[in-house]
């Protein structure tokens, strides 16, 4: 008889009710499909492709200069006293990041059905990689936003170390929001339909074109409630010193982004166990 | 700790189908639920789709089948199973749960090992990307670490006969050169207990024999394997005990051949032996007024099955009626395979001259061969009556029937056997003629 018996692992498959623990040791040991999936995402986005990865670019500062003319330009929408092209571009940065990476984690599952009916891996993979491929976009749309800086002047302060924490935020919510749709995308495929329009409004919710300072004192706590606020917010902040410090009104976003992300995430593998059936 | 790799206890698998459908007789009506009641609508399939398999027995039965039902077995480590059954039993069901793809509904299973799972061969595949690239893909998602591929790339390569398109888009491969790379993969992959669904029905001949054969390897190397398939002669070769399922439970859990039996015997139940052949069709060279007309056709077999085991005897009684007198009339009985080839045609001649008068009446003829000659496969029978000069009737495929292993062999010996017919050939031990010393 085989000698490691003893530390062979047993899996006990039974049928589970209610809600299930995140079994994120399980995730851990698929890191390397996590990577992998990413990886895949990556390669394929720009193949085929005459102009590849310089759409990472075109795309952000196609929209800047939109904006910049409309509202900058005609409708004048005040920008904080600095030029409203960059004041743009370093709301659009983590902006796209978000709509890109909700919209693609929210239809990750259903794009990947036959994965998860021919195949055993935790669940969440699917939707976690979906977030890491957006990455590279935003990696490459800030070499141009150094360059916009330069440009226009601009010597970032020390608030500038304060970025990293922002962009988890943006990633957080990005996989709350995410995990919520992505599931309910597997039983309603009405989903995909509302998934655009929500960003839509979404963007509009967000200080992305106008500055929060528009919006009156009293209601900044529960405009925060939107944690894009805070993080487009706070990415003004540190990256060209306007906007406001993180404040109340940070705290709020911060909150609601880890009650969207840890409901999101039971919500999820509670759904789970269907997706096998339903999808 | 046991020598148990698998135990599966009481397992069922309810699925709910048609969940989604409300009742709706006119369009009319439809209309209004959907413009009226849109949030009833939306409140009823909610909480339909949030249980879709539903954990009572009291409902309805015809909204949901239990694809799986009681089932209980243990797997011994080492142990490479068959499971057999026809298409629906519940076979990939079952291995779906053991590869924790989908949930039981009741029941319960221990695995003890690593379980490697292949329901399919090229999951994940992505088109765009190379041979190279896909390798690292499939591999990462059938579980296999990065290093275990980086070890085994070269071998994978190889066995896939792809070495110079490994740096080409798999989009551009022929589907020959896109399954090969997908065994391989999958075949590299390295776990204690392998679940293999019905995956060696793709690919060429040669290329089936091949993934066989590194089945047969794996089996040898202690694995524990669960093995579906349709393909009788490979669970026979590499099985030793099989589980027959039927709609959802366990028909037979025994030795691979008695299962098979069992298999066979069920699926060709519904086909019957006997064939009424007054009205069917015949050949345009036949006339309907010929004076013979063979009105039913018998299969005579040890089971009552259409299915003959190799080597036992092949034995046709046809019934007839003759309206008028006949002179010279022979009859005879064929048997082709299912793409036309003629291999057996045999005629009452060989054991009496033709018939020189038949007067009017209702008879009956049987022809037979002691010791049919036929490889396990399925066959084409027909039937047919002559004079000297025309055919006086023809039925050209009265029935089908199988013809099946009659024993089971060791090793693939036999069923590497070529040609096209069985026969017993008589031998001799061998004789020495003379001692050679070895220096």
């Amino acid at each position: 008889m085989n000698l490691n018996t003893v530390d062979t692992p047993v899996i006990q498959i039974r049928p589970t009710k209610g809600w299930a623990s995140l079994q994120l040791p399980a995730l851990w040991e698929y890191r390397e499909l996590l990577y992998f999936l990413a990886w895949r995402d990556i390669k394929v986005r720009y193949k085929q492709t005459v102009l590849g990865a310089a759409w990472a670019i075109i795309q952000p500062v196609a929209t800047m200069l939109i904006f910049t003319i409309i509202f900058g330009r005609l409708a004048k929408i005040p920008s904080d006293n600095i030029p409203y092209p960059i004041f743009c571009f370093c709301a659009l940065l983590p902006w796209n990041y978000f709509a890109s990476a909700f919209s693609r984690s929210s239809g990750s599952l259903v794009n990947n059905a036959h994965l998860i009916s021919k195949v055993y891996f935790p669940r969440l993979v699917i939707p976690i990689s979906s977030l890491l491929s957006g990455l590279l976009d935003f990696a490459i749309a800030f070499l141009f936003l150094i360059g916009m800086m330069f440009y226009y002047h601009i010597v970032p302060t020390i608030s500038i170390l304060w970025l990293p924490v922002f962009m988890l935020m943006a990633i957080a919510t990005a996989l709350g929001v995410g995990l919520w749709l992505g599931a309910l995308n597997v039983l309603y495929r009405d989903i995909g339909y509302l998934v655009p329009f929500l960003s839509q409004i979404w963007m509009y919710a967000t200080p992305v074109v106008y500055p929060s300072s528009l919006i009156p004192e009293k209601w900044r706590i529960i405009y925060g409630l939107n944690p894009m606020a805070g993080v487009v917010e706070g990415f003004r902040w540190a990256l060209i010193g306007r906007g406001t410090k993180p404040g109340p009104m940070f705290f709020v976003s911060a909150f609601v982004t880890i009650i969207l992300l840890v409901s999101g995430a039971f919500y999820f593998r509670r759904m789970e166990r269907t997706f096998a059936d339903i999808i | 700790m046991s020598d148990i790799a698998i135990r599966v206890d009481g397992l069922s698998k309810l699925y709910k189908i048609g969940a989604l459908r409300s009742k709706h007789d006119t369009l009319r009506d439809r209309i209004n639920d959907v413009l009226f009641n849109p949030f009833k609508k939306l409140a009823k399939v909610a909480k339909a789709q949030r249980n879709p398999i539903i954990r009572s027995t009291s409902s309805s039965s015809d909204d949901h089948i239990w694809a799986l039902k009681d089932v209980s077995f243990e797997v011994k480590r080492g142990e490479v199973i068959g499971i057999i059954g026809r298409n629906g039993a519940g076979k990939t069901t079952l291995l779906k749960i053991l590869s924790r793809i989908t949930e039981p509904t009741e029941g319960r299973v221990e695995i003890y090992g690593r379980v490697g799972s292949l329901l399919e061969v090229g999951t994940g595949f992505h088109p765009e990307l190379t041979g190279r690239e896909n390798i690292y893909l499939n591999g990462a998602i059938l579980g296999m670490k990065k290093s275990d591929i980086e070890r085994k790339f070269d071998e994978i390569v190889a066995f896939a006969e792809i070495e110079k398109f490994l740096d080409t888009p798999v989009k551009r491969y022929s589907s020959g050169m896109y399954v090969r790379l997908a065994f391989a993969v999958a075949a590299h992959l390295d776990p204690e207990i392998l679940l293999v669904d019905e995956v060696l029905a793709v690919g060429d001949a040669a290329f089936q024999k091949k993934c066989l054969g590194k089945m047969g390897d794996v089996a040898k190397e202690g694995r524990t394997v669960l093995f579906v398939s349709h393909n009788m002669t490979a669970v026979r070769s590499l099985c030793p005990r099989s589980i027959l399922i039927e709609t959802g439970r366990i028909r037979l859990d025994s030795k691979t051949a008695e299962c098979i039996d069992l298999y066979l015997a069920g699926t060709f139940q519904d086909e019957s032996t006997y064939r009424d052949t007054s009205s069917m069709p015949r050949p345009d060279n036949i006339s309907p007024n010929s004076g013979l007309r063979i009105t039913n056709v018998r299969l005579c077999t040890h089971n009552g099955l259409t299915v003959v085991k190799t080597g036992e005897s092949l034995s046709v009684t046809m019934e007839f009626v003759c309206i008028e007198m006949l002179q010279n009339v022979g009859w005879g009985f064929y048997v082709e395979t299912l793409d036309g080839l003629r291999l057996l045609d045999l005629k009452s001649v060989s054991s009496f001259p033709p018939f020189p008068s038949l007067a009017p009446g209702e008879y009956s003829i049987t022809g037979s061969l002691p010791t049919n000659p036929l490889m396990p496969g399925r066959y084409k029978l027909g039937v047919g009556a002559r004079d000297e000069a025309r055919g006086l009737d023809w039925l050209p495929e009265v029935m089908q029937f199988t013809v099946e292993e009659s024993q089971r062999y060791d090793s693939l010996w036999f069923e590497k056997t070529a040609g096209i017919f069985r026969v017993k050939s008589l031998w001799q031990p061998p004789v020495k003629i003379r001692t050679i010393n070895l220096p």
